[in-house]
């Protein structure tokens, strides 16, 4: 029986999110709050394990009360137990002040059933730093194994996992000791659709919620903004460019145009 | 913690096929601008098996003290042994500031040491600068999908860390007559406490396209309409002797493989010309492309973002102004072909 933790977090849809040209902020009330695009792909290996091999799939977030749409969406998925952790404490926490929030929960959780792999996302679209992953593997001392595009094995009984890290012109095969984390790239799988099933027991479903109190051995000094080394002092939209030379004339004049900018780089062609 | 016992801006120097990796010697340019501002030492830290004979080309872009932990350990990256030697050297040595590549082990490293050391990690930084007096690393990034760019600071903890995008700072021309000091380093490692092995490293040739080392990228979007339309970007790219690029709807639509995506979530590219054909021009998009030499877009709507990110555009259907373009080229081409041939000809003569 394998216990897999998959870390989520609920991100605005960037895409689609809107600036305020006036404050050059954005407004994230146009945007609408999804789970992290990586973390579906995340939920998405983890079951597709416990298929395979058996076992639990817990699935793990940090953040405000909404949040537990993110959990439900993962129990669509297929995860079977949702724990959030989610107080003002948190509030303003960077990569660091994050990653030690979730290790605490993830002790917690471990000591009611051990961890064996822990999954998260390659990064978040809000944030996009893709940090906290080898942040947590760091915390918990197991080695982190990052941008994971295949799962070759999972033995537990030996205890050890095989699989393919992405490299920029190919992948390497990586043999870790369990318990350890991957961060998966989204081309790891395609996210099936959720049977129905699954989709009542979501709407239904209720996560386990932990405030910092309820956490052990935390230090507080630890945690969310006072926790955070780093600082956001300033925000802007970036520069808009200059906009560039549109060529005139019939279709033949601006194509002989263009030809000849072209050629004006003639060591490219000789 | 006192600040003034840190000093020096580092540079983590990737090994990349035993090469130095390009954006190790693009940060040392840029953390060359960061010493003189605060008239310290810039130092690269080396860790691989069997570096040392590079570390003088370090010298020749900007170093002026190089780290060197040579050891057959060190053959290819993994967190565990990599993160030992550069926290050891920080231990020793304690920099100011550290840099790394914002590429897949570079921000695997710096988020381990970040955790461990601990202090602050800014992630794919875009713009760095330097207080003069105080030190403070003033490191911007783009965030929110690059919908906004942020300035992060880390006030309270030495060193100061950053992940900095490639193809973003500039390399210094190398400098044949600068020299350095070459500090070799020592950490015991033992490869049976190691929790991880590399087993194999596959080299996918095939989809190898390498569109980031390309002088000329060929980029088509969704306004190509369909897997067949979007052949006339490889149409367009084979005349030019250029690699294809393509937006992110594309890639997703699969016309054609992820290797091929230009942006943010995919290859950063600056080529001596690119070509935005039916790509709208969302930041996304710009932000992988927009630091080539000569950016030219063909879109047939007038308002299209794209058209302020470009140097020359031009209003109209791809696929008129397309295969007028590649029928010109086929004739223009051959005849610099053929000047150049007789240039070189009368040179050997
Ligand atoms: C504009 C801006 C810029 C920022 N820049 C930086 C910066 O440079 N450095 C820095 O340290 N912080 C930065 N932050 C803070 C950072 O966004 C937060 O710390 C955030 O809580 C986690 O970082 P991330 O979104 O980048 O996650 P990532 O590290 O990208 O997330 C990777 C994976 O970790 C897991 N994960 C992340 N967050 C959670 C969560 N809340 N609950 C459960 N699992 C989670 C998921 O599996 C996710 O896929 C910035 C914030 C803003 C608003
Ligand atoms: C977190 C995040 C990361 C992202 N990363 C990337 C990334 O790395 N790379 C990337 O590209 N995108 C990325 N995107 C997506 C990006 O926001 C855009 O959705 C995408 O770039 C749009 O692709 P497109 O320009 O091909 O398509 P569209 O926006 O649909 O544009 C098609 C264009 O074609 C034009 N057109 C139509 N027909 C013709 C014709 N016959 N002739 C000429 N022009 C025609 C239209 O006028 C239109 O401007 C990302 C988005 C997010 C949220």
């Amino acid at each position: 029986m394998l216990h897999i933790v998959a870390c989520i977090k609920q991100v605005p849809d960037t895409k689609i999110i809107k600036m305020n040209p006036k404050t050059n902020t954005m407004d994230r009330a146009s945007a609408p709050a999804i789970l992290n695009p990586y973390d579906a792909h995340a939920v998405e290996e983890a079951v597709r394990l416990k298929k395979k091999y058996g076992g639990i799939v817990s699935v793990l977030t940090m953040g405000p009360p909404p949040a537990v749409k993110a959990i439900k969406k993962c129990i669509e998925l297929g995860a079977d137990e949702g724990y959030m952790i989610s107080d003002r404490a948190f509030a303003g926490a960077d990569t660091l002040a994050t990653s030690y929030a979730l290790t605490k929960a993830l002790e917690k959780i471990a000591k009611h059933r051990p961890i064996d792999l822990i999954i998260c996302g390659k990064m978040t679209i809000d944030g996009d730093t893709g940090q906290v992953g080898p942040g947590i593997a760091r915390r918990l001392n197991i080695p982190p194994l990052t941008g994971v595009n295949k799962v070759v094995e999972v033995n537990k009984e030996k205890g050890y996992a095989i699989v393919h890290r992405k490299l920029e012109d190919g992948y390497e095969v990586v043999k870790s000791q369990l318990p350890c984390l991957f961060t998966v790239e989204k081309d790891i799988n395609d996210i099936s659709f959720a049977p129905l099933p699954n989709m009542i027991k979501a709407a239904r479903y209720q996560p386990t919620i932990w405030t910092a109190d309820d956490l052990e051995d935390v230090d507080r000094k630890q945690l969310g903004l006072k926790g955070s080394p780093t600082i956001v002092s300033k925000v802007w939209a970036p520069p808009k460019p200059e906009g560039g030379k549109i060529l005139t004339g019939t279709k033949e004049e601006q194509v002989n145009e263009l030809l000849s900018i072209i050629l004006e780089k003639k060591e490219l062609f000789s | 913690m006192n600040f003034d016992d840190y000093r020096g801006i580092w540079i983590y120097i990737e090994v990349k096929d035993g090469q130095i990796a390009p954006v190790s010697l693009e940060l040392l340019g840029a953390g060359r601008v960061l010493a003189d501002k605060r008239k310290t030492e810039l130092a690269g830290v080396f860790i691989g098996s069997g570096v040392k004979a590079l570390a003088p080309t370090l010298f020749q872009y900007g170093a002026d003290v190089v780290y060197v932990y040579d050891d057959p350990i060190f053959e290819h990256y993994r967190t565990e042994p990599y993160m030992r030697a550069l926290l050891d050297c920080c231990h020793k040595h304690k920099p100011e500031v550290i840099l790394y590549g914002a590429t897949p082990s570079g921000k695997d490293l710096a988020s381990a040491i970040a955790t461990d050391l601990p202090t602050g990690l800014t992630a794919d930084t875009t713009i760095l600068d330097i207080e003069e007096d105080t030190g403070l690393l003033l490191a911007s990034r783009p965030a929110f999908g690059g919908n906004i760019m942020a300035t992060i600071l880390c006030k309270k903890y030495r060193p100061q860390m950053a992940t900095v995008r490639p193809k973003v700072m500039k390399a210094l021309p190398p400098d044949p007559s600068r020299t350095g000091r070459v500090v070799e380093e020592h950490i015991e490692l033992h490869e049976e406490e190691m929790r991880t092995k590399v087993l194999q490293i596959v080299r996918e040739t095939a989809k190898k396209v390498r569109i980031d080392e390309a002088d000329i990228v060929v980029a088509g979007g969704k306004g190509m309409g369909s897997k067949e339309g979007f052949q006339l970007i490889h149409q367009l790219a084979e005349v030019l002797g250029g690699a294809v690029g393509a937006s992110r709807d594309v890639v997703e639509a699969g016309w054609i493989d992820h290797h091929h995506q230009v942006g943010q979530t995919g290859v950063t590219v600056t080529p001596k010309i690119y070509f935005a054909i039916g790509i709208s021009g969302a930041i996304q998009h710009v932000v992988g492309m927009q630091n080539s030499d000569l950016i030219i877009a063909i879109n047939k709507d007038p308002n299209a973002p794209i058209f302020q990110s470009c140097h020359y555009g031009i209003v109209g259907d791809a696929f008129e102004i397309v295969p007028l373009l590649i029928e010109r080229l086929k004739e223009e081409i051959p005849k610099i072909k053929a000047a150049a041939d007789v240039k070189e000809e009368i040179r050997h003569a």
